[in-house]
């Protein structure tokens, strides 16, 4: 066991567990954060994205100890539903999401995307979001979403 | 904005169960906000607020006015996102004249919902808004009624408009429904058909209203569930957290049909809390923390017993099916005498295609909750059969069905009978046995590799023509492992992988299904075979429902044969299909894709392509209870790399009477891109010792790099004709449009699927 702080979504946080705990871990069960999701505990799907230190992160693979001092940012952390982040609204119009399960990965990495490239074109974001997996074959319309997004952010 | 609610929310005076320790663990979980005015001390201290118990007869167990005016209605099937809530919700609002944002769908809790099936074979407005609807009138009806005596008018001289009764004649001569029973109950009988789940129905003595009288039907209401999902606000099953509940890991093996034969529990002596569950062949490993139960199933020393290698290669997997003994033969569909057809023929034309073995995959692995006490329990579940779910917890643990209240939180999507019911049985099974609430998730390892998987097939088509070109025979014969080995729901034990661990024995099902179609072909016959089951007891490769369940294994095969057919004659693909099928409707579909789609009449694959990049147009056409699609697919197929890109499809819709049509498009447009994933990328990888697909990497499906640029929906909408499904009817024809279009492209067929870069390349190279 050890001690490991860090700040999420803005607070501090002092998270005592094996070292080798994957961060989503602490997430969900210490901090009682519903998102990430736990979809594959291997990297694989993105359901558990996070930001840390800005950068989209997968949290089940991330050993909590190797996170000690930075920044976390969750889906609860990039939007409220009264202060939404624009791919939050957009996703809300687009009707993105069918069971949700995926959506945060989609959603924190569109966010990430769109802050590093606003003018990203489709070829760069089906790049970038090409290790995410959706079940429900909603593609098109996160797809739709993140250009409605994209729109909006760059009008402003 | 309606409050559509997605979440199973009675509250404490509904059920008389206390939800309070639930709530307070979990925070936002939608629980309880549904009635507040339900607990209210108005409603507390009537005495007509006694809810008679729940049964399907009683009008109350399917609809209540609240003091405020707003409605409930009991819904017992569930949306697992695709706005099938705001569609009850829309035909509630217009049968009892209220306003949309006033009705609350209420779904998934046995303690509120009666047993209509759970989501079922795309069943959730065909036959689920059934009793709502009547059941709607009904109250709408009883209500006039009381208003008449109250305001001493005839009922045929009143009017309702947004849950208030006016005269016609002294429009200020008026009742609410709140005034009339808001937060009272009906006490009022309908008449039941005696059946549970999907063929549950009611008979009342109200009319129900006349489609063309619709308002609030057949407009494009949103969903109500998207913000809780975007903003991470509402949680799923695998969120929700009951005090004091143990964190377990099932340990399955890695070897198809082995078993555990010592467990070394000292070697998680280490892991604070975590101790070994063994019962038979059940094994599972419990601790107060999840991580720490994560640590124990993955460090736990479990000496297997001998690999017994009960599975065939995978790669010789349909063979094998053509090898294996028959079990049973139906032939569902015949006319003419086809033999002597094939006899005259002048030309025959004898194919055969195959499917692999596909799993649901889910996007989480199953999670469950069952805290069981000595003559109760409670089951919280992401199944989307929850009344079943609570029967199978019930069964297992020996209580009565009464006593296990089953409430659904949902889950990640499960497509059909997925992991999620495995999971609830062993919560139940682990919570008896330790005596607290257990709550089981799986790894991802257990999603993939250890879901009940979709059967592989090979189907073998073949046709006779006479001299002019004109079928004159046809034959069609899907033979595979069966479409349910275990049954599509988890009521009964047998069924579930801790059942067969524990010693009882599988109930096989056999069927398989046949192509659903109106080609007029004289002497004319569809029929299937099904071959025994690999392992009879727990296996990783056993089969139950999948979205549209064998649908895209039989319509592959049979509407890429008909495209055969057509190129066989010379003839367009379309010109093919309008020759010999005989349902208007058909005729209608295919012509409105095809108007859509800007196709061109021609024969397939008429002008040869050069240059690294092919491009093809291909169509496929089926019917699914009562459900007419069609679907074009233009793919781009690249020589070099083999790849195949859906880019574009053009999708005709007709289930009759369009309820919500935003709600049926986006439900459409993603089946039809899961669809896509499983013609082109899903196969079950295996060798005879066990299942080798068990995560993304092993079991990959499409990205979004694969993913459609564009979907273009028709939807044709026919107000006469009652409505049918649209969660499933899309699926079973992509696959079918993509090869054929493939075909197109290239002038080579593609036989099995999935259609891998590794088949497109060696195809071409035979080309």
């Amino acid at each position: 066991m050890a001690n490991t702080q860090f700040t999420v979504d803005g607070k501090n946080v002092s998270i005592d567990a094996d070292p080798s705990m994957p961060l989503l871990y602490a997430l969900r069960d210490e901090l009682n954060l519903k998102n990430p999701k736990f979809g594959c505990g291997l990297g694989q799907c993105g359901a558990c994205t996070v930001h840390l230190d800005g950068v989209p992160t997968r949290s089940c693979v991330m050993p909590v100890q190797a996170i000690a001092g930075k920044s976390v940012t969750t889906l609860a952390g990039l939007g409220t539903p009264q202060k939404p982040h624009p791919i939050q609204t957009a996703f809300l119009a687009e009707q993105a999401p069918q069971c949700g399960y995926c959506i945060n990965g989609w959603i924190m990495t569109a966010a990430a995307l769109l802050k590093e490239k606003p003018h990203a074109n489709d070829a760069e974001m089906r790049a970038a979001l090409g290790d995410l997996k959706c079940r429900c074959g909603t593609h098109v319309s996160i797809m739709r979403a993140i250009k409605r997004a994209q729109a909006e952010m760059n009008k402003a | 904005m309606a409050k559509v609610h997605t979440s199973p929310t009675p509250s404490p005076a509904l059920t008389g169960t206390s939800r309070r320790d639930f709530l307070v663990s979990c925070g936002a979980l939608v629980v309880g906000a549904s009635a507040p005015w339900l607990a209210g001390p108005a409603y507390a201290q009537s005495n007509a607020t006694v809810k008679p118990a729940l049964s399907a007869d009683e009008l109350d167990s399917w609809i209540a006015i609240a003091p405020n005016g707003s409605v409930e209605a009991y819904y017992g099937k569930v949306d697992l996102g695709q706005g099938l809530a705001v569609a009850i919700a829309q035909i509630v609002a217009e049968e009892l004249d209220v306003a949309y944002g006033k009705v609350s769908i209420i779904m998934g809790n046995t303690a509120s919902s009666l047993n209509q099936g759970g989501a079922s074979s795309a069943l959730g407005i065909q036959s689920g808004a059934k009793p709502l609807r009547n059941a709607a009138a009904e109250a709408r009806r009883l209500l006039v009624q009381a208003a008449s005596a109250k305001l001493g008018v005839a009922p045929a001289r009143l009017t309702v408009s947004d849950g208030k009764i006016s005269s016609l004649d002294q429009p200020s001569l008026s009742v609410s429904y709140a005034e009339l029973i808001g937060g009272k109950f009906f006490h009022s009988k309908v008449e039941w058909n005696k059946k549970m789940g999907n063929s549950l129905g009611i008979k009342v003595k109200a009319k129900v209203k006349a489609p063309a009288d619709y308002k609030v039907v057949g407009q494009a209401l949103p969903r109500t569930d998207v913000a809780g999902k975007v903003f991470g606000t509402e949680g799923h099953m695998n969120d929700v957290k009951v005090p004091g509940m143990l964190h377990a890991r099932v340990i399955r093996s890695p070897l198809a049909g082995c078993v555990a034969e010592k467990v070394d529990a000292s070697s998680i002596a280490g892991i604070k809390g975590a101790r070994v569950v063994h019962e038979k062949h059940f094994l599972a490993v419990v601790a107060d923390k999840e991580w720490d139960a994560v640590r124990a199933a993955r460090e736990l020393n479990v000496q297997w017993s001998t690999p017994k290698n009960p599975l065939p290669l995978h790669t010789e997997i349909h063979d094998f099916i053509k090898a294996a003994p028959t079990v049973k033969r139906t032939d569902e569909a015949k006319n003419g005498d086809v033999a002597a057809s094939f006899a005259g023929a002048a030309k025959v034309l004898e194919v055969e295609y195959r499917w692999p073995f596909q799993s649901h995959a889910s996007m989480g692995p199953a999670c469950a909750i069952v805290d069981a006490k000595a003559d109760s329990a409670t089951l919280w579940t992401g199944s989307q059969k929850p009344h079943f779910a609570a029967q199978g917890v019930a069964n297992l643990l020996g209580l009565p069905p009464d006593k296990v209240n089953g409430i659904w939180v949902i889950g990640p999507g499960s497509y059909g009978r997925n992991d999620a019911g495995d999971a609830a049985l062993d919560a139940a099974m682990l919570s008896k046995i330790t005596g607290k609430p257990v709550r089981v998730q799986g790894m991802r390892h257990d999603a993939t590799g250890w879901d009940p998987k979709a059967p592989a097939s090979v189907h073998r088509a073949r046709a006779a023509l006479d001299a002019s070109g004109k079928v004159i025979g046809y034959e069609f014969i899907s033979r595979g492992f069966s479409r349910a080995t275990i049954q599509s729901n988890e009521s009964d034990p047998r069924d579930s992988l801790i059942g067969m661990e524990m010693g009882m024995k599988p109930r096989a099902g056999v069927g398989f299904g046949v192509p659903s179609e109106t080609y007029g072909f004289d002497n004319k016959l569809l029929g299937w075979e099904v071959i025994p089951d690999l392992i009879a007891g727990a296996s990783p490769l056993r089969t139950s429902h999948l979205r549209d369940p064998v649908g895209l294994q039989v319509h592959f095969a049979s509407e890429q044969f008909i495209d055969e057919l057509a190129h066989t004659t010379g003839d367009d693909a379309i010109n093919f299909r309008l020759k010999y099928l005989k349902d208007p409707r058909d005729h209608a579909a295919i012509k409105a894709a095809a108007a859509k789609a800007l196709w061109q009449t021609r024969a397939s694959a008429s002008g040869k392509q050069t240059g690294d990049l092919l491009k093809g147009r291909g169509i496929a056409y089926a019917q699914r209870g009562g459900t007419i699609v069609v679907v074009i697919a233009e793919i781009e197929v690249e020589r070099k790399t083999g790849r195949i890109w859906g880019r574009k499809f053009t999708v005709a819709h007709d289930c009759g009477l369009v309820v919500n049509p935003e709600t049926l498009r986006y439900t459409i447009e993603a089946g039809l891109v899961q669809a896509l994933s499983r013609t082109l990328f899903e196969e079950v990888q295996f060798e005879p010792s066990k299942v080798n697909s068990v995560d993304w990497l092993s079991y990959p499906i499409l990205n979004a790099i694969d993913a459609p640029e564009t979907i273009d929906v028709v939807l044709l909408n026919r107000p006469e004709l009652p409505p049918t499904g649209a969660g499933e009817a899309t699926c079973r024809v992509v696959p079918a449009a993509v090869a054929n279009a493939f075909f197109d492209a290239t002038g080579v067929r593609l036989r099995e699927a999935p259609l891998t870069p590794t088949r497109v390349l060696a195809a071409l190279a035979k080309a």
